[in-house]
């Protein structure tokens, strides 16, 4: 048992690292960004690049990655999402471009790499294992629940306390007012998809590494759990993503360990169906009021 | 505020579906990417078009994939060699990719060696090889283009088995004969009288396998854990879980995952605490490394016996010290003292700089079996091929003295090895 809530909270740390980029360029910009998940790809193989070819130590490769993810998040901002900003409708034509742009990541990770999986050289990240009781964990698993924790709490903070967080939240309430008060409304926009692609780097690296795979198809298996955690979590919060995030991780280890592998997906997405009809808002969703 | 919060669900809603039609738009690229691939697809497209026109010269062979192929040609300048064409349909992307190119590199070493030596008196080989992607739907195209358009007189292949059970019975239809070189799942030979395979299937490795280790460790439990999306694996639980309960060892829990699962921990702690002698495994590659390194991290230390997929240089590859001790029973060993084996692995190696696994060698088996059967039926159309691999009989191959079951199936000696030192040795 006490294992089983370690594996729910280590697979939960991975999809609320993934999940907090995404609900933050959704909470800013109420678009969803569905190249999220090829960034998570990209950001994998820069690591892996880094160490397998260049031979560097792993610290330096996830920094690299996440350097790569940031710069990836710049290039949407610029292709898949400015063009269309001032279009009518932009929530559907921005999903549109932005899967094409996912679908163009992962074409040349395909070229790039193969379809086959790639994996990382086994003494990258030194190996040792803990036991707590009857559970056991890796260390590599440690550093990511703990990384993904002060990432997001990091996150929070900055939204929070921060001029550039201010910014961020303003815009979020009105952006035609935040523009009016002298806001660089387009910085605070590119800066958002910054962040948040790469933290979206990060989870990959740290999906790749710790399952030790990556392919170029491996952010279809994040990308909807992701997006039951951010409706889970309440759209656009941040505490909730991360509550959402772990929530589901333990969900899904729970449905495995007690009613078999099928039913892995299907109980992800009753959660997130169950939420939607009964609290449209998730668990911190924002009081919706700014309009009124 | 309504407004918002409708626009929100909107757009997530609006997401949801655009995720799932993009999952469905991922497939359709596969096969579009495929059709794309430009060196041998392109190749092989060209290869029957110039045979045509040029009335079997000598040039048409150039056209070929190999390079190889078409030196061999030109060491015998006269002589009107009439050509069969053999399609072979592996995995060279997609799961199964890292089987798929040693199968390539075996056969295509067996043809070349077959063309230079004039095994089968004048006849060329000419092998058409081309992507199946492991994907059934991927497997059927590639099939009806070797049946249709290539006009193949026999088919080597699919790699998987759950493409083989999708695209034989296209072959079957057609009547042309359809040679399995790494099908181990069950239900495939029953397609029809044209289906044959030379890998032996894991209903026959698998009762060696859980005898010799039985004899080794003892043992008198075991968790048994397989992919139940994948018609091999299930094969390997049914053979294996048969197995067990024939030698009455006793199945204290049983987990199933999905082949494309990454995260193993939920299914390896409830093995863990079942407490198990050992931990039965059927699954392919990408799972089974999986699996044995999770499990080595959770602090299970019980011996892995697993089915044929753990039947790779890559498995250790990839699993690093967790591969250590993991016992599989294989159709093949690299360590046999078998000549022909011998002779097989010095010529792949001098070929291709690394060494055979198990999937070249059958495939490499394979392709001197359908020139075996042209030679017994004096035949190379498809009718002859057929009934020269019905008169096989006890022909000595690189997998041991090879027979056909009545069913088709291979029959020859397996081997259970197990993993030390980083490489597989037979278990004795």
């Amino acid at each position: 048992m006490a294992q089983q809530i370690v594996n729910g909270i280590f697979a939960g740390s991975i999809y609320a690292l993934f999940a907090v980029g995404y609900t933050l360029v959704f909470g800013i910009l109420d678009i969803l960004n569905l190249a999220h998940q090829a960034v998570f790809m990209m950001a994998a193989f820069a690591a892996l690049q880094a160490v397998l070819k260049w031979k560097w130590n792993f610290g330096p490769a996830l920094l690299f990655a996440t350097a790569i993810a940031g710069v990836l998040g710049i290039l949407i901002y610029y292709i898949a999402y400015r063009p269309l900003r001032r279009r009518p409708d932009t929530y559907f034509s921005t999903l549109i471009s932005t899967i094409a742009f996912a679908a163009i990541l992962e074409a040349l990770a395909l070229r790039w790499y193969g379809a086959r999986t790639s994996r990382f050289p086994l003494n990258t990240f030194p190996d040792h294992t803990f036991h707590i009781g009857s559970a056991a964990f890796t260390l590599l698993q440690a550093v990511i629940v703990a990384g993904a924790l002060v990432l997001t709490l990091g996150l929070q903070a900055l939204v929070r306390y921060t001029r550039l967080g201010k910014a961020m939240r303003a815009v979020a309430e009105n952006e035609r007012a935040a523009r009016v008060l002298g806001i660089d409304v387009e910085r605070v926009v590119l800066v958002s998809f910054a962040i948040s692609s790469a933290l979206g780097g990060i989870a990959g690296v740290m999906y790749g590494l710790v399952y030790n795979s990556v392919a170029p198809g491996m952010g279809h298996a994040v990308e909807l759990k992701g997006l039951s955690v951010i409706v889970l979590g309440g759209m656009g919060s941040i505490p909730g993503a991360v509550l959402g995030g772990f929530l589901l991780g333990l969900v899904e280890v729970a449905s495995v360990a007690q009613l078999g592998s099928n039913t892995r997906d299907a109980v992800a997405f009753i959660v997130l169906f169950a939420i939607l009809l009964l609290r449209p808002r998730g668990l911190f969703g924002r009081r919706l009021v700014r309009e009124v | 505020m309504k407004n918002i919060r409708t626009v929100a669900l909107r757009t997530a809603a609006l997401g949801a579906i655009v995720i799932a039609l993009a999952a469905c738009g991922s497939n359709n690229n596969k096969t579009a990417n495929n059709a794309n691939k430009p060196a041998s697809a392109a190749a092989t497209q060209a290869a029957p078009a110039t045979a045509a026109s040029a009335t079997r010269a000598a040039t048409p062979a150039a056209a070929t994939t190999s390079a190889a192929a078409a030196s061999a040609a030109a060491a015998t300048p006269s002589g009107p060699a009439k050509t069969v064409k053999i399609g072979a349909a592996f995995s060279l992307t997609g799961a199964a990719a890292q089987y798929g190119a040693t199968q390539k590199n075996g056969a295509q070493l067996a043809v070349d060696e077959i063309n230079a030596s004039n095994y089968v008196p004048g006849v060329k080989i000419d092998l058409i090889v081309d992507d199946d992607a492991s994907a059934k739907d991927q497997a059927i195209n590639v099939f009806q283009q070797f049946i249709n358009s290539d006009k193949v007189a026999a088919i080597l292949g699919p790699t998987l088995s759950n493409s083989a059970l999708a695209a034989d019975p296209i072959a079957q239809q057609a009547k042309v004969p359809v040679l399995g070189v790494s099908n181990t799942g069950e239900g495939i030979t029953t397609i029809g009288d044209y289906i044959f395979r030379d890998s032996l299937a894991e209903a026959d490795v698998v009762p060696q396998t859980v005898q010799v280790s039985l004899q080794k460790l003892n043992y008198k439990t075991a968790a048994v854990m397989y992919a139940n999306d994948d018609a091999f694996s299930k094969a390997g639980y049914n053979a294996f879980k048969g197995a067990l309960d024939k030698n009455n060892v006793k199945i204290v829990d049983t987990e199933t995952f999905s082949t494309n699962d990454k995260d193993f921990s939920a299914q390896l702690t409830n093995v863990k605490n079942a407490k198990p002698d050992v931990i039965v495994v059927s699954a392919l590659l990408d799972p089974a490394v999986g699996i044995a390194t999770q499990a080595r991290k959770l602090g299970l230390t019980q011996p892995i016996i697993g089915g044929n997929g753990f039947n790779s240089p890559a498995f250790i590859k990839n699993a690093g010290d967790a591969a250590e001790g993991v016992i599989v029973g294989a159709a093949w060993n690299s360590a046999s003292d078998n000549p022909l084996s011998k002779k097989f692995i010095q010529a792949y190696q001098a070929k291709y700089g690394s060494p055979p696994d198990q999937f070249a060698a059958q495939a490499y088996t394979g392709v001197y079996i359908l020139a075996e059967a042209m030679k017994l039926a004096n035949s190379t159309d498809r009718e002859g091929i057929r009934s020269g691999l019905l008169k096989i009989k006890d022909f000595p191959t690189v997998l041991g003295t090879f027979n056909f079951t009545p069913g088709r199936d291979a029959q020859h000696q397996a081997v259970i090895q197990i993993v030390k030192n980083g490489q597989f040795v037979p278990l004795q």
